[in-house]
Formats: C-alpha cells, structure tokens, sequence
C-alpha cells in the first residue's frame, strides 16, 4: 500500500498551495506561511503522521522552513514546505503547542538562522553558547565569522 | 528578586567524545518524588551542519560518520541514501549486503553496551562485564572488515568503501555462534530474574500516547507499543531480502526497554548470519559523477531510532543544506513524561532506558525546593544501586548480598 498525500490531504486543499510526490514515498506540500501551523496540525492530529524534524533553509533570497512528517504504515515522508521573505525579522507561526515534539528544532532553527516562532511556549536559546552575540546566525549564508 | 527554586548548576566533567552527546538535566523534586525536569543540551554543538556546506558530497560520510562513535554507520548510511536517492544512483546488490551487515554488527554491539550499562546503573556489575566482554568480538570483526572499531567511514555514495575480506565469512559466523549463545544466557538471566523485575517493572513509565506525543523513535517507542522500524517501514539496504520481525512490548517501562533490546540483537545477530551466508558476488560501488539540483530524504534504523538526513544540491560539487537529526534528539525530551513523578532513584535507569548516552547522565543534579543542591552523579547512581539492593533483600536473595555491599 502507498500512501496517496492528494487524497489524504483533501480536507486542506482550501490551505495549500500545490501536493506533489517527487519521487515514490517523498510527498511535498507547499503551503503559504499563514496556514502553516493549520497545516502541520492537520496532518499531526488529523492524518496520524509522526513528527519528523523541521530544516531550515538560507535560500539567499529567503528563508525557507521544512517540517518532515513520517507515514510510518508506508514509509513515506511528507514536507510541508514554507517560504519567508522577510529577511529583516522573519517569523512564523509556532507548531509546538500541539506538537511538542517540535520544541527544540524550533528553538535550534530561532538560534541558528534567526527565525522566530510566534507561540513557542519556550523560546530560549537552544544550541548557541550563552555568551553567543545576539543578532548573528551562524547558518545564515551571509554569516562570517 | 532571586529565584531560589531553581539554581543552574554548571557541568564540569570528563569529555567522552566517542559518547552521543552531553546534556545537563536539572531534576527539581519534593522528597522522593521528581516534579519536574529541565534539561540542557548542546555543550558539544560542534556545527557539523555548517561544516557539511563547506565540503564536496563525497567527504561528507567521513565527517558524518564523526557525529557519533557508537551509530558511526547510520549516519553516513542515511547521508549517503539521501544523496544516492537525489542522485538516482542505483546501488550493486553486494554493497546493499555489506551495509546490512556492518549496520546490524553495529546494532548488536551498541544494544551490548547498553545492556551492560544498565546492569551497572541498577548495580549489576556482572551484567556489566558480561556484556562487554562479548561486545568486543564485534568490534574485532567491524575492526577487520572496516580498520577501524568504531568510525568505520564504510560507506560511500554508490556503494562501499572496504569489501568484507575474502574467506572472513567463516570467522564472521563463528564469532555469531558464540555471541548469539552468550547473548541468550543474558537474555535468560535477565527476563529470569526477579529481583530485576521487582526493580524495573512499572518503572519510568512512558505511555502509548505520549510516544506518540513526543514521536519518540527506535527502542523507545517500539518498548511504548508503537510499532515503527525504518527497516521495514521504508526498506533499504538488503533488508528486504532477509527474514526477521520487529520487536515491539506494549508496557513502556524500562524493562520493556531492557526486553525489546536484548530480542533485536538476537535478531540482528539472525540478520547477519543471513545476509553473510547470500552474500552475492560483484562490484561494491558504481562511480557518482556529478549530483544534480534537488532534494533528497535518507534515514536509517540507528540502534536509538530513525536518524534523519536532508540534503539540497544546486547542482554544484557542494550541499547548499545538510540536516542531521540523531534520535536521542526526539527521545531526549519524551524523559518530561516518564521521569516526573517517579522516585530519584529511578531517574538514573529511566533516564539510562532511552540510551543516550552515560555522558549524558554525569550531568545531572538533584535540586530540592530551596535551591540546594543534594545529589550529583555519583550519589544517584548509588541511590539507585541501594533500591536494588533493598529489594533484593526483602526477596531474600543473598546471592546479591555476597556479591556486593549494598549497605556501603
């Protein structure tokens, strides 16, 4: 059996912008970043998947923020895939307060690239040294040390 | 104003580099019972992740196969199928078998140290001895077909670095017998033996749904009755090819933990002898010319749980993004749930049970409500050596009392 991500994921069709498998088992969502947390939710709760691992990405002219989810029943991994323009003070909605899983990666992701998650119940700095200068994300692409 | 329930307590201690990865838990109790646990990673962040962007596809598995000594096959497995999954490389049957074998004798030896830890935390120093004496042909046989004991850097991306020398197959079983029977005896000893089941049974407990919840991985989860395991979830290597389950238990106490291990090895020790004996002939690796622009997803069956690897190419020689998660970094937090409200003397083993790592425990210290500071390390694991003892000798059994002092 392999899982079929458009069918599954028809109740947020309304939040999404596109589903597609690139390859056997590798689903990717992209989805606007106001419906992020809508969208993790739903495939927490709602689709029964297992929480991955989120990523986060310097993509120069954005940052981009990947949620890995797991079928497990199929192997098949499903991203939810996230795109912020802003470079200045980017930031996106908190998935922990229903996925406590997320707490650390999220707080690893505010440490190493900047990016800050509106409802974190816990936004301390996670992986930096504490005597690590604020305002310089060593993940960053434009990050010199 | 002060804080004064709670007090950061700074980490000074040996550097196990070889070790997973050091954290600090700060336990705040009332009495006996543990009512809430801080913990603190990352005094070992060394940026492996920013070091990756910086080197070409085919050097990455050596410095991944650095993050951990003990799982120093998984990562560079699961970079490596990441990369070849991006790449569309398809890999010779052969170099499938070897990686097979090199990830389960990894599993075996890893489950092997954990066992005798174990034993040693709760007081059992012959469990100890038992179980590392007969790790050590592992890393003997690792040692041969890799050079190395641990940080074997045997994969590559198309296939494998070193081929399993000709005519090792026979020593390979031999070394199996004789760790399979050993392996046995301490499976029996220990599902026999009921001071450990008075001493672990219903002892940090993590539930079916908070496995779920924190989406635990590997042992713990599958000792929670969640019934996950990468290899036969999503398959790869020659796993598919061979016959073997998954051990699950539905208690999600730290003798379920204990049980679901001690039955993997048996099963990777099946596992290897298997793939061994079919073994098929032919090349190790195909050549990887270049990596085109993509992503790629790769994850492995670690002997902690699904390790992770994300990787994104533009197409150059070098990833513009490599994501690591090691399993301990989702087991770790699950302690939130099975440590608070049990004893102090429980915390070592429950804390133990997910296998982290002992580093990890060095760093630990008992808070009470005014801010004292009233166990370190050394001190819990002795807590923890005294229930053992104390209920040895309520179930009369005197073997214990020979053996060591409880009573110091």
């Amino acid at each position: 059996m392999e899982l079929d991500l458009q069918i599954v994921a028809s109740p947020i069709n309304g939040m999404i912008t596109s589903v597609r498998a690139i390859r056997p088992r590798r689903w990717f969502i992209d989805c606007p970043a106001e419906n992020v947390a809508a969208v993790c939710r739903f495939l927490f709760d709602q689709a029964k998947l297992r929480f991955v691992i989120s990523t986060g990405i310097d993509a120069e002219d954005c940052f981009e923020v990947l949620h890995h989810f797991c079928h497990d029943p199929t192997g098949s991994f499903v991203t939810v895939k996230v795109s912020i323009p802003d470079r200045t003070s980017p930031q996106l909605d908190s998935i922990t307060p229903f996925i406590p899983a997320a707490e650390w990666i999220e707080r690893e992701i505010q440490d190493l690239f900047g990016i800050r998650f509106k409802g974190h119940p816990n936004p301390k700095r996670l992986i930096l040294a504490d005597d690590w200068p604020e305002g310089l994300y060593p993940l960053r692409k434009d990050y010199r040390p | 104003m002060k804080d004064n329930t709670k007090r950061s307590v700074i980490a000074v201690g040996p550097l196990h580099p070889l070790q997973e990865e050091m954290e600090f838990f700060q336990l705040t109790v009332d009495g006996e019972k543990v009512t809430d646990i801080q913990v603190r990673i990352s005094y070992n962040h060394r940026g492996i992740e920013k070091v990756s962007e910086t080197l070409q596809f085919d050097q990455i598995p050596y410095l991944v196969s650095r993050i951990c000594g003990i799982c120093s096959a998984s990562h560079p497995l699961a970079y490596v199928q990441a990369v070849e999954e991006l790449a569309g490389v398809k890999v010779p049957e052969r170099a499938l078998f070897v990686r097979t074998i090199i990830n389960e004798l990894e599993r075996i030896h890893s489950h092997l140290l954990w066992v005798g830890l174990a034993g040693h935390f709760i007081g059992y120093d012959t469990v100890f001895m038992w179980a590392w004496r007969y790790r050590e042909p592992v890393l003997d046989l690792l040692e041969q077909i890799t050079g190395n004991r641990n940080n074997y850097g045997n994969v590559r991306v198309g296939g494998c670095r070193e081929d399993i020398p000709e005519g090792m197959e026979p020593k390979i079983l031999q070394e199996l017998d004789l760790i399979e029977k050993k392996t046995e005896m301490l499976t029996k000893a220990v599902l026999d033996d009921p001071v450990l089941h008075a001493r672990l049974k219903g002892v940090g407990v993590l539930t079916k749904e908070d496995a779920v919840r924190y989406a635990v991985v590997g042992p713990t989860a599958r000792a929670s009755g969640v019934d996950i395991d990468v290899r036969r979830d999503d398959p790869y290597a020659a796993y598919p090819m061979l016959d073997w389950k998954v051990i699950t238990q539905p208690e999600g106490d730290v003798f379920a933990k204990a049980v679901v291990r001690l039955l993997e090895t048996l099963e990777s020790i099946k596992m290897v002898r298997q793939a061994v004996r079919r073994l098929p002939k032919g090349p190790i690796a195909v050549e990887v010319k270049d990596i085109p622009p993509g992503e790629g997803l790769g994850h492995v069956e670690a002997p902690r749980g699904e390790t992770f690897h994300y990787v994104r190419s533009d197409g150059a020689n070098r990833p513009v993004r490599h994501k690591v998660r090691a399993p301990s970094y989702v087991n770790v937090p699950s302690f939130k749930a099975s440590c608070i409200g049990g004893d102090i003397a429980d915390v070592t083993i429950t804390l133990a049970a997910v296998d982290p790592c002992y580093s990890c425990t060095e760093r630990m210290a008992v808070v009470d409500g005014r801010g004292n500071m009233v166990f370190d390390f050394q001190g819990l694991l002795e807590l923890s050596r005294e229930k053992t003892f104390r209920i040895a000798k309520q179930m009369g059994r005197p073997l214990l009392a020979g053996v060591f002092d409880g009573s110091k």
